[in-house]
């Protein structure tokens, strides 16, 4: 429930001390009002409180330190639109539907199996995976190919720190990330919009930028499910699709892998994905986004930056052509 | 329910008037009271298309059902219905106009050209333009009756067009369940014309056959 939520939520250490979910609930509490207040009272009040959030039942709080290196200045995406406005299709294609379906995920026990190209291949519980290393938190841009951007608070470390800890063999050139596939607890499975289980990868030497996250949590507390629990990937250069959520499975390869997206459309979404303002996406240009909460009706689209504004991993892709490898 | 006084007629209209309005209506109070989610242009954008569809559907669906219930009637309405189909149309093109392009003709001009499946998009409203444009009575005398019905059939073009539109855009994410329910609604209207169409000329031979041997 909501009020208990809250109860247990709101408090949030250290970098989380943000406005957004109280702004949220007071906007709630404002509906309600207004509601109570009309005819149609019954019905608005129904409409308020069904409205689903964070699924995770009694979230747990996620204490980590900001890394002031991944800090920014930008305005954090309000916690409520980066927890209902969401493509996770294994929970189905509407942006709102994990939101209300991603209840049936049941994040725990979880595990993650590391293997492949890997000296040390382990299953990792998600317990041992919250210990491996200290959790920091980093506010990173998400840039979605569609055409739109947040800003996130997220809490996890660096996947650097858990390659080295499987030492890579030579042999070991790409990392595949696999999401969950069970229809017990995901509807959109049902679907065969894309080919599951859902994969992602990335180049070894990707996956060791330090920028690359190993994710856990957003907003002080562990992931809700809609955003991918109980763990993920973020990689704030790329597109949001290259950010596989709740992996099950990490696989270190000698070739590149396939890909989801790449897959289902290969003209569309290449491997590489680097948020690029120059290369178009067929259907629609990505020189230009449209910040979540902020960006209004009526306000002009800002730019889209080379790397989501990271440029620190242009020196990953010197002497590439990016117009080729999107 | 076959025939209806002036009265009821003019009731039953202003009804479907008010139902038809309702949709931008719900759009119109979403928006200021911050109900229209995470991406209000999104929202907006996906609003109006489904509602030109919906309501395309229905104006497809005049003549099938006047002939089906035998509602005579029912064909005084049909100009309503596609007038709301241009509205919603008129209001898709607008917010790609106007929040997606702050006005700029030029910019969207270019995204027309570039992207196929704007393009179709934008054929199909130009189309609907005309049709808007030519819906009056006087213009309906001046055109003349022919060269009116010719223009307006282009209505199957848009149909086509609007769920081509529609299909490409869902292509897109790999999500081909909803086009292909339009897809499927409107062959179904135009499958039923073309059997009501070859029927009508089977009768017409036949007729002729009869009345010209009956004179042999």
């Amino acid at each position: 429930m909501l009020i208990k939520h809250s109860a247990n939520g709101i408090d949030l250490p250290y970098g989380s001390e943000i406005t957004p979910r109280e702004v949220f609930e007071s906007r709630r509490s404002f509906i309600k009002k207004i509601a109570a207040g009309s005819i149609a009272s019954t019905a608005l009040l129904e409409m308020a409180s069904r409205e689903a959030f964070a699924q995770t039942p009694g979230a747990q709080k996620l204490a980590a330190k900001l890394n002031p290196a991944y800090g920014t200045v930008e305005k954090r995406t309000a916690f409520k639109d980066a927890t209902t406005y969401n493509n996770f299709y294994e929970f189905g294609t509407d942006k709102s539907d994990p939101a209300q379906t991603a209840g049936s995920l049941r994040p725990r026990p979880w595990t993650v199996t590391i293997e492949g190209e890997i000296k040390k291949p382990m299953v990792l519980d998600i317990d041992a995976l919250l210990k491996l290393a200290p959790l920091e938190e980093r506010i990173y841009r998400l840039r979605c190919v569609e055409g739109w951007s947040m800003v996130i608070p997220w809490v996890g470390y660096s996947m650097a720190e858990l390659i080295r800890k499987v030492e890579p063999t030579g042999n070991a050139k790409f990392v595949e990330f696999t999401t969950l596939a069970d229809k017990s607890q995901m509807p959109g499975l049902r679907s065969p919009v894309l080919q599951w289980p859902y994969t992602e990868g990335l180049r070894l030497d990707e996956a060791m930028h330090p920028l690359t996250l190993i994710g856990l949590g957003m907003y002080g507390e562990v992931l809700p499910n809609q955003n991918g629990a109980p763990v993920r990937i973020v990689v704030p250069w790329k597109y949001g699709f290259k950010s596989a959520k709740s992996i099950v499975k990490i696989r270190f390869v000698s070739e590149q892998p396939k890909t989801a997206w790449n897959i289902s459309a290969p003209s569309e979404y290449g491997f590489y994905s680097n948020v690029n303002p120059e290369v178009d996406h067929p259907r629609w240009s990505q020189a230009s986004e449209r910040r979540i909460g902020e960006d209004g009706l009526f306000t002009k689209k800002r730019k889209t930056l080379m790397f989501n504004g990271y440029n620190d991993v242009a020196s990953l892709y010197k002497g590439m052509d990016l117009k080729k490898f999107y | 329910m076959t025939s209806l006084t002036q009265k009821q007629f003019a009731w039953l209209k202003a009804s479907l008037f008010a139902i038809a309005l309702l949709p931008f209506l719900r759009l119109v109070v979403a928006t200021f009271t911050d109900q229209l989610g995470a991406n209000p242009v999104e929202f907006i954008t996906r609003n109006t298309g489904d509602w030109t569809l919906y309501l395309l559907c229905i104006a497809l669906a005049v003549t099938p059902m006047r002939k089906l219930s035998g509602w005579t009637w029912l064909a005084k309405l049909r100009r309503m219905v596609g007038l709301f189909v241009f509205f919603y149309a008129l209001l898709h093109f607008i917010t790609f106009l106007w929040f997606d392009h702050g006005f700029d003709a030029i910019a969207m001009l270019a995204d027309v050209i570039k992207r196929p499946f704007i393009t179709v998009g934008f054929v199909a409203f130009l189309l609907l333009v005309a049709m808007a444009a030519t819906s009056t009575n006087a213009i309906i005398k001046r055109m003349g009756a022919k060269n009116w019905q010719r223009l307006h059939r282009s209505v199957y073009v848009v149909a086509a067009l609007g769920i081509l539109h529609f299909w490409w855009m869902k292509a897109a994410k790999n999500d081909f369940e909803q086009p292909l329910l339009f897809g499927a609604i409107v062959a179904a209207l135009l499958l039923m014309r073309v059997v009501w169409y070859c029927a009508a000329k089977a009768k017409k031979n036949a007729a002729a056959t009869l009345s010209s041997s009956s004179t042999r």
